[in-house]
């Protein structure tokens, strides 16, 4: 009898278990909690890569490392060409009017769109660098576009978001890690 | 019917190369180092895709970091330098064979633990039914053996 019992409660429990794993995961993943494609960055707590770039072809500007210290700051990396891009601007926009320091990374942008991209949506940039070969975005590890990186006083990379920041990240990620930083 | 399409689906299965997306400008003019940069992306995983490597992948950022490869071997750089480069920008996840280390202990020695365990409840349940069924059935007793005469239609005389 106890034999039977054994035998039978072992594969449950293991199903059992497997199950409330597995839909932990998705559950995390169902809410949006969890994003399965996501890579965690190899860059969280290490400084800001050293790069320096030029300004946009007709606009002020260029963008190096040095420009990143001494302040809570983030870097963005936008394109005219990336339809999520625009659609974060707004929020981007919304940030820097409050203050918040934001820097660009122009990824493999055609100049004249990439003017026109920033008079038509504004320009939420203290600076931008433009990266025609996309050299120094694999320097700070991007895979998607829009990436945003948020660096503390020191110039260390403390939190990156791969994809646009829309209201819910702002309100729960964002702005909460800028007012801990001191920003 | 079934037959020539099998045959055209082994054939085709048997002559078309493996597709790789090195386009042609990327390759390196000395063949050694361009089977060392071919050999190196195939280890390293395309970010944009994630299941392919940065060898079969059209994917922008792929032929950018062929690229990158390329350029550090002509530079001079060993394999494992390239590959720890790439890896500090985009973390161990780029790396398609992952590395041994406390992270991902349970990744490499998680199939054999399992199976270890499998074996051994086998082996377990093996024993047990070999132990519950004896050898020998024991003779039947005269009760036993009337019966079964009976039922087979016999006089008993066997």
């Amino acid at each position: 009898m106890t034999a039977i019992r054994s035998s039978t409660a072992i594969p449950v429990a293991v199903f059992a278990l497997l199950a409330a794993v597995f839909g932990f995961y998705l559950h995390q993943i169902g809410t949006g909690e969890k994003d399965a494609a996501e890579v965690p960055s190899a860059l969280i707590g290490k400084p800001a890569p050293e790069f320096d770039l030029p300004p946009i072809e007709g606009m002020e500007g260029g963008l190096r490392t040095a420009d990143l210290r001494g302040e809570v700051a983030m870097v963005n990396v936008f394109a005219s060409w990336c339809p999520p891009c625009q659609q974060e601007h707004p929020f981007l926009m919304r940030l820097a009017r409050a203050g918040v320091p934001i820097y660009g990374i122009n990824i493999k942008d055609k100049p004249k769109s990439a003017r026109a991209f920033l008079r038509r949506l504004g320009n939420p940039y203290r600076r931008i660098g433009a990266d025609l070969t996309g050299r120094v975005s694999i320097d700070w590890g991007v895979y998607g576009y829009p990436e945003t990186f948020v660096l503390d006083r020191e110039g260390r990379i403390r939190y990156k978001h791969v994809g646009p920041i829309l209201a819910h990240d702002l309100e729960t990620r964002i702005v909460p890690l800028l007012k801990e930083l001191g920003g | 019917m079934i037959r020539r399409v099998a045959l055209m689906a082994v054939l085709l299965s048997v002559f078309s190369a493996p597709a790789a997306s090195v386009e042609p400008d990327e390759i390196l003019a000395d063949p050694g180092l361009e089977n060392r940069a071919r050999a190196i992306s195939k280890q390293l995983r395309c970010l944009v895709c994630q299941n392919q490597s940065i060898d079969d992948s059209d994917a922008p950022l792929a032929r950018d970091l062929r690229i990158v490869v390329r350029e550090r071997l002509t530079a001079g750089a060993s394999d494992e330098e390239i590959v720890r480069f790439v890896a500090e920008r985009y973390g161990d996840f780029v790396l398609l064979s992952p590395p041994f280390k406390a992270a991902t202990y349970a990744l490499w020695l998680g199939p054999a633990a399992i199976f270890l365990i499998g074996g051994a409840a086998v082996a377990v349940f093996l024993r047990r039914r070999r132990a519950s069924v004896p050898g020998e059935a024991p003779a039947l007793n005269e009760q036993e053996r009337a019966k079964l005469d009976r039922l087979l239609g016999g006089d008993g005389a066997s």
